[in-house]
């Protein structure tokens, strides 16, 4: 059934940089060999007479530690903790294989820039599962937007890996963290090179289990390794239904690799059943990886991991893999109404979900994890009205302002947790209540953060605001025209559920401001509360930390013209919209249907609506929060009424403990445990059968007497029943 | 002759399996059975006039077999009675299930 793509050889990319593609997951896998060698050798080598084996996890400089590491990180008079004896090699290894594959990728992209790349370029390496009609090959994919993935996972990632060096440099896990750091990026690119669905599900399970482990890196702390454990289970439950869906394609396309999809999925009728649920079980394993209603509760526990880890795949990579996902089955989705205007809405009722959270918590990084499921938000609300360019445009953007914005939250908690670490407090390093006036010890920091809270806000000129923009501008359009104005949600006309996902995408907008402003207010402005004894320790991070952060907040600043709108020609326009079009333009153009522009003038108040509710939302932040009047945290009153409800995540997590996880638990531990296992299985089925044989022994046993007369009568008894069988015969 | 010999051959045979039948004394069980061996070793040599000398030769393979058993045969009731002080049938039964 399925057509094997060989290598292309008339493929204009065949001749070129393109041929070594199978180099740049193999970049990071070899750096994942070094250094978890380093590992083990330096592990195995610590024993318990070492003097500085006890030095220990606690007691080391873990910055982004959280609120537990304080009982036991300042116990003793160690101001000087010993770096890691690998330490030189692995800060080596561990950023280099990334720049390399980083350089890499750049090559291919020019050589990518330089073709017309009508036809994807497909690798294939070896046959991976050959088994009757399914023929499944370990293939690599390029095409515009893996390249542009490439591009973000290994330039990112390289920024972040440097950024890691310097905030890393005193743990006494360094080889293991770059080991892991580097696995993560090999899957990730495994990702999204793979040329069909199971290849990127091998990808997909990947990046999840680095994930966990980075997660529970300090796992040493039962919290830590919970939140590993929780984000484990959670992408489960996705999980299985990207594999319903592949199992769905493959039953009726009878191929998995994306040109055979793309060619077959034409015979499949629009909006039938067969593709709307290959389609929304495609989306449940994004709602898992991409942290949406009703998954996402494992994302802002994902911050127990440390904080370049959330930056590279709690905000930058990982965790868009949903988007990419959807972008790349965009023929499918493009053919499903009902399915992408469900994913419309749960992008959407996510965003603003996640953005009032994000209103009230006080743990710095949790701000950011929820302003990610909100932005992640958005980027569905994009993919599902079709606006796969847009989509994929915010996911980058956000790649650069949230990478900024966590690498800068690092650098914060660095300094704090140096200044508690040095004057041996034990209050909390990551709660904003302890920072304020930070801009005048960081001013770097304070000023990179700025930029990226400007573009995540969408003021303009900021990446943010054009990717945003060109969301909210095509929920509009969509609103009005195409198929999905006319397509119905549980009886509900599409018109009116894209209204309400651009209301709901306008409101988070307004949330995002004021969040982000807020959070700037507590860390960086007004007076300094995190102690007079700790003042003279606040210092800016060393260059090897503040150096990514500048080419990030250069990013965040440019990013958006990499893709600027028709109305504001301060550039190329469409860049990035033409560069993806050979892969979602069928996508695209299907899903406008016939009326894809709004007027001149509407989409110019659209983008005024847009840019005023982001000023008013900073201002409302400005105006309610006056920095001088803030008070630490342990000053700081119990909050009351929806304040308290939004403080505790709406107690979702505490719903989810009651309605599934302790009735599960109660279902296995009666009915599972004690009634199957206990009861059928081993009651019936192992001591069932070994009761029968024994009641049939004792039975035959019975029959042995061992007297030797008995047995002779049955003998002759016997000889005679035989010779009289013998002899009626005759 | 013929239809005496074996006559005389089936009612030494039915002595021997009521003798092993009913008697409890290991040592008359075992004489009995050594009677039904020789009943049908006269059976043997009564047919031969029939059917050729092949059961004379048989004869002597059962009385040597035989001479094997009892020497075995004995063996282990002597050992029995050593280690019981009774060669009653009833009293052995260490094979019960």
């Amino acid at each position: 059934m399925m057509t094997t793509h060989l290598p292309e050889t008339g493929h204009p990319l065949a001749d070129t940089a393109a041929r070594f593609v199978w180099l740049l997951p193999l970049l990071p896998l070899l750096g994942f060999l070094i250094n978890g060698a380093l590992a083990l050798t330096a592990a195995a080598k610590i024993g318990p007479d070492d003097p500085s084996a006890g030095h220990g996890h606690h007691n080391d400089h873990d910055a982004a530690h959280g609120h537990d590491a304080h009982d036991h990180g300042h116990g003793h008079d160690d101001h000087h903790p010993v770096r890691h004896p690998h330490a030189g090699i692995v800060s080596l290894v561990g950023p280099g294989v990334l720049l390399a594959a980083f350089g890499l990728a750049v090559a291919i992209f020019l050589a990518m820039k330089g073709t017309k790349m009508e036809e994807p370029y497909v690798l294939d390496l070896f046959r991976w599962m050959p088994v009757g009609d399914l023929k499944i090959n370990a293939a690599f994919q390029l095409d515009p937007l893996s390249m542009v993935m490439v591009m973000i996972i290994t330039g990112i990632g390289s920024l972040i890996h440097i950024f890691s060096v310097g905030y890393m440099q005193d743990d006494p896990g360094y080889p293991r963290y770059f080991a892991y750091l580097n696995l993560f990026v090999f899957f990730m690119l495994l990702l999204v090179l793979g040329a069909n669905y199971p290849l990127m599900f091998v990808g997909w399970e990947g990046v999840g289990l680095c994930s966990y482990l980075l997660i529970g890196f300090w796992f040493s702390e039962e919290a830590n390794a919970n939140a590993g454990k929780k984000a484990f289970i959670v992408n489960r439950i996705g999980d299985f239904g990207f594999l319903i869906a592949m199992f769905l394609l493959f039953a009726n396309i009878g191929t998995l690799d994306y040109v055979g999809v793309a060619e077959a999925a034409s015979k499949l009728p629009v909006g039938g059943a067969v593709i709307t649920a290959i389609c929304l079980f495609f989306f449940l394993g994004c709602t898992g990886k991409s942290a949406q209603i009703p998954l996402y509760v494992w994302l802002p526990d994902a911050m127990a991991g440390p904080t370049p880890v959330s930056a590279l795949i709690h905000a930058a990579t990982m965790v868009t893999a949903g988007v990419y996902l959807i972008a790349r089955s965009s023929i499918l989705f493009s053919m499903a109404p009902t399915a992408s205007l469900t994913v419309a809405l749960v992008g959407g009722l996510t965003a603003l979900f996640a953005a009032t959270i994000g209103l009230k918590q006080w743990d710095i990084k949790k701000v950011l994890a929820y302003s990610t499921v909100s932005q992640l938000g958005y980027m569905f609300v994009g993919v599902g009205v079709g606006a796969y360019t847009a989509g994929v445009f915010h996911l980058m953007t956000h790649a650069f302002f949230k990478a900024l914005l966590f690498l800068g939250s690092g650098s914060v908690i660095f300094a704090m947790h140096r200044a508690y670490h040095a004057t041996h407090n034990h209050d909390d390093a990551q709660d904003m209540r302890n920072m304020g006036g930070l801009r005048k010890f960081m001013p770097v920091t304070w000023a990179l953060m700025w930029i990226a809270t400007l573009a995540i806000a969408g003021i303009p000129p900021f990446a943010g605001f054009f990717s945003k923009d060109e969301i909210l501008g095509t929920v509009f359009a969509r609103a009005n025209a195409g198929p999905l104005s006319t397509a119905s949600l549980l009886g509900i006309p599409g018109h009116s559920v894209l209204l309400l996902v651009y209301v709901i995408g306008l409101a988070s907008a307004l949330l995002t401001a004021i969040y982000m402003t807020r959070m700037m207010i507590y860390t960086f402005h007004g007076p300094n509360r995190t102690g007079a004894a700790e003042q003279p320790h606040l210092a800016e991070a060393p260059w090897i930390m503040t150096g990514p952060l500048i080419v990030l907040g250069v990013l965040s600043a440019f990013g958006g013209w990499l893709n600027l709108p028709e109305l504001l020609p301060i550039g190329p326009i469409g860049t990035l919209e033409h560069w993806l079009e050979p892969v979602v333009g069928a996508a695209t153009a299907r899903m406008a249907g016939a009326g894809e522009h709004v007027a001149v003038n509407t989409e110019w108040v659209l983008i005024g609506v847009a840019v005023a509710i982001a000023v008013v939302g900073m201002s409302i932040a400005f105006a309610r929060l006056k920095p001088a009047l803030l008070v630490p945290k342990s000053a700081s009153p119990e909050a009351e009424g929806f304040a308290k409800v939004l403080e505790h995540k709406y107690y979702v997590d505490e719903f989810y403990d009651d309605a599934v996880v302790q009735p599960l638990k109660g279902l296995s531990s009666t009915v599972l445990w004690k009634g199957v296992d206990a009861g059928i299985i081993d009651g019936l089925f192992v001591n069932g059968s070994a009761a029968v044989t024994r009641a049939l022994g004792w039975l035959g046993a019975q029959v042995q007497s061992g007297q030797v007369g008995t047995y002779a009568w049955v003998l002759v008894i016997g000889v005679l029943a035989l010779l009289g069988a013998f002899t009626s015969g005759r | 002759m013929l239809a005496e010999s074996l006559a005389l051959s089936a009612a030494l045979f039915a002595i021997g399996v009521v003798g092993v039948l009913t008697r409890r004394n290991a040592m008359i069980v075992f004489m009995c059975v050594e009677l039904m061996l020789n009943a049908v070793n006269l059976s043997f040599v009564a047919l031969s006039r029939l059917y050729g000398a092949t059961g004379q030769v048989f004869v002597i393979f059962v009385m040597t077999v035989a001479a094997a058993e009892a020497a075995v045969g004995l063996a282990i009731v002597i050992a029995i009675f050593r280690h019981k002080q009774s060669v009653d049938l009833q009293n052995i039964n260490l094979l019960r299930g």
